[in-house]
């Protein structure tokens, strides 16, 4: 690929110009070298899976018999399955609820914690140690235990004369102990606002403060597009993250979506469907339908984004 | 928040607080201090509630968790607990499943140093052509649900023989998969000044030398950060190993867990939390000795728990 301009300007060129061109060929050639393990990674399992799963998508299959070619079937199926429907929902549900919440505890963890006060990297340790535990099959049969029925979670609450009727057991309260499962995660973009926030000049607020504004201007005038490409960042991460959620809801449901399909999250049909039915076209056809709509989801962020993030570059 | 309201105040905030008592301040400042630790104590507390409780209750006799108990205080505290755990599900022990679970995540740490390091190398100092189009390409899969290759990436293993071996697991990591990896090391390796490769160049090293005795060293910080990381997520992996692996001999502690909660369901809860508490236990060590470097890790590179 390289060597014929190489080659050309050889002919041409003077000593320290063809040095250079030699100089570009090496690199060219270490290039692809260094880059070989990512390389060949990217090609044999992502680019070649990705083709495979967008024609397997158009076939039936089951791992046994080969493929067989069905079209658009998959696809429209799918819209006529109940359970699909259901996961859809699921999901969606726990996408469009739990995420701002989760992004809301976080910025407001890390507003509390932005200020020079003695304890503050022990709460910062506190507060992020349930991330990095919490899509782990350990916290699901602990979230279980504590959210079944007159588990200590309703034993907790009753002391407040409340009772709603259990957690883990009753279809209508699965959704809220997901929620409050990923927003108890609140703290690894609790500590990237945090990050954020340290980066805003703190005259900022002393020249507000002095024309007289109160926190509430503050954080609409400064705060929030001073940390909006954080806040963006956060977002576009934090709801791709929750569209794949897997583990907790395999284990809490038993692998099979109950009560009812409340926990049926989209990723654990899909395994269902793949691995326990072997309905390898279905299920592939189901996460070219997560991809697109990620990627519809990531689009739109972006471009939404330029009317409410602002980059330090834009504003100097 | 409200005391901020004079100009001078905040400033005196900016800088080194240091005790005034002829300060106006002084009381107020103190006060929202202490309300400050109230709030961010009682966060704690909810916060830690669940993990002290899955410690406490692993020590607990049975009866003692079943009935919805919430206290994390048990008189009749005891390892009983902890000596069904060890025993292990399915006539293999405990500290077998152990082994396995140490074996994925120190292949995982080995494999995605050595790729990510080698590929973020090509990605942040040499130049070639399309690069920029490869680093694009990467970054997107970033993005990409995984599971849309799972399916393809099943069959292939399957017809390869490789289901239910560690291959499938590990492969991924010695060809820099997780992307996300790669590319906070070139994030790393591109605020290195390039004077020091441009010298070396000039002393007549290549990109080996350049690589080896020069980057690697001063990307201690990522190295480091890489390691952590890719070890406790492999060690919690669930998928992966549910998928490819099928012999309980073969199995890492999240998936021998999940056996185990199938075959005594609530029976024996005591049990149940403890194997939870020890598939947590390394994650948790690794956290209490590493956790400023791990919280700074999140900070400074974004990375999710």
């Amino acid at each position: 690929m390289t060597q014929s301009p190489t080659l050309s300007r050889r002919s041409t060129s003077s000593a320290p110009a063809l040095r250079k061109s030699r100089q570009r060929g090496a690199d060219a050639r270490a290039g692809y070298t260094f880059l070989l393990p990512w390389l060949l990674g990217f090609i044999a399992l992502t680019v070649g899976p990705m083709i495979s799963s967008l024609y397997l998508s158009f076939t039936n299959y089951n791992l046994f018999d080969p493929p067989k070619w069905i079209g658009l079937d998959n696809y429209t199926t799918l819209f006529q399955d109940e359970r699909f429907l259901q996961s859809v929902g699921v999901t969606v549900g726990y996408v469009v609820f739990g995420t701002p919440l989760k992004l809301a505890a976080a910025l407001a963890v890390a507003m509390l914690l932005n200020s020079k006060r003695r304890g503050q990297g022990f709460y910062r340790s506190a507060f992020y140690a349930p991330s990095l535990i919490g899509a782990s099959v350990s916290i699901a049969i602990v979230w279980k235990a504590m959210f079944g029925d007159n588990g200590p979670v309703d034993q907790g609450l009753s002391i407040f004369g409340i009772n709603l009727g259990g957690w883990v057991g009753n279809p209508s309260m699965t959704m809220p102990m997901f929620i409050l499962l990923t927003v108890w995660q609140f703290g690894a973009p609790m500590v990237i606002f945090l990050a954020g926030l340290k980066q805003i000049p703190n005259d900022l607020y002393e020249a507000a403060s002095m024309d007289g504004a109160g926190p509430v201007r503050k954080f609409f005038n400064i705060t929030w597009p001073m940390l909006s490409p954080v806040i963006f960042f956060n977002l576009l991460m934090e709801t791709i993250h929750a569209f794949q959620i897997f583990a907790s809801a395999y284990i809490i449901s038993n692998g099979e979506g109950g009560p009812a399909g409340s926990t049926l999250f989209y990723t654990l049909y899909l395994y269902l469907r793949g691995f326990s039915d072997f309905r390898m076209g279905y299920a592939s056809a189901m996460a070219w339908l997560l991809v697109i709509v990620v990627g519809i989801i990531t689009l739109i962020f972006f471009r939404t984004s330029k009317s409410w993030v602002h980059y330090s570059g834009d504003a100097k | 928040m409200t005391t901020m309201a004079t100009p001078t105040q905040s400033t005196a905030d900016a800088q080194v607080p240091h005790y005034n008592p002829k300060s106006e301040s002084a009381g107020a400042k103190r006060a929202k201090s202490t309300l400050f630790h109230v709030v961010a104590l009682a966060l704690t507390a909810v916060v830690l509630y669940p993990g002290l409780w899955m410690i406490a209750s692993s020590f607990k006799p049975n009866a003692e968790i079943g009935g919805g108990n919430t206290s994390l205080w048990s008189s009749n505290f005891s390892f009983d607990n902890f000596v069904t755990a060890m025993e292990g599900i399915g006539g293999v022990s405990t500290l077998q499943f152990f082994t396995n679970s140490l074996i994925l995540a120190i292949g995982a740490v080995v494999g995605t140093i050595l790729s990510a390091s080698v590929s973020a190398y090509a990605f942040a100092r040499i130049k070639f052509p399309g690069r920029s189009i490869f680093f694009g390409m990467m970054i997107a899969t970033l993005l990409l649900p995984f599971h849309v290759v799972i399916i393809p990436q099943y069959i292939v293993f399957q017809q390869l023989g490789l289901v239910d071996t560690y291959v499938p697991l590990l492969i991924g990591k010695f060809l820099a998969a997780d992307a996300f990896f790669v590319f906070l090391m070139v994030q790393f390796m591109r605020n290195l000044p390039a004077e020091l490769d441009e010298a070396a160049r000039i002393d007549g090293a290549g990109h080996v030398r350049i690589f080896t005795s020069i980057m690697l060293p001063l990307m201690k910080p990522a190295l480091i950060s890489t390691s952590i990381f890719s070890f406790i997520w492999s060690w919690n992996d669930f998928l992966g190993p549910l998928l490819y692996l099928n012999t309980p001999e073969k199995y890492p502690l999240p998936l021998a867990l999940r056996l185990f909660v199938d075959q005594t369901q609530s029976s024996d809860y005591g049990a149940m939390i403890a194997m939870s508490v020890l598939a947590l236990l390394p994650v948790l060590i690794f956290f209490l000795v590493f956790q400023r470097y791990i919280v700074e890790g999140v900070s400074t590179q974004g990375l999710k728990g």
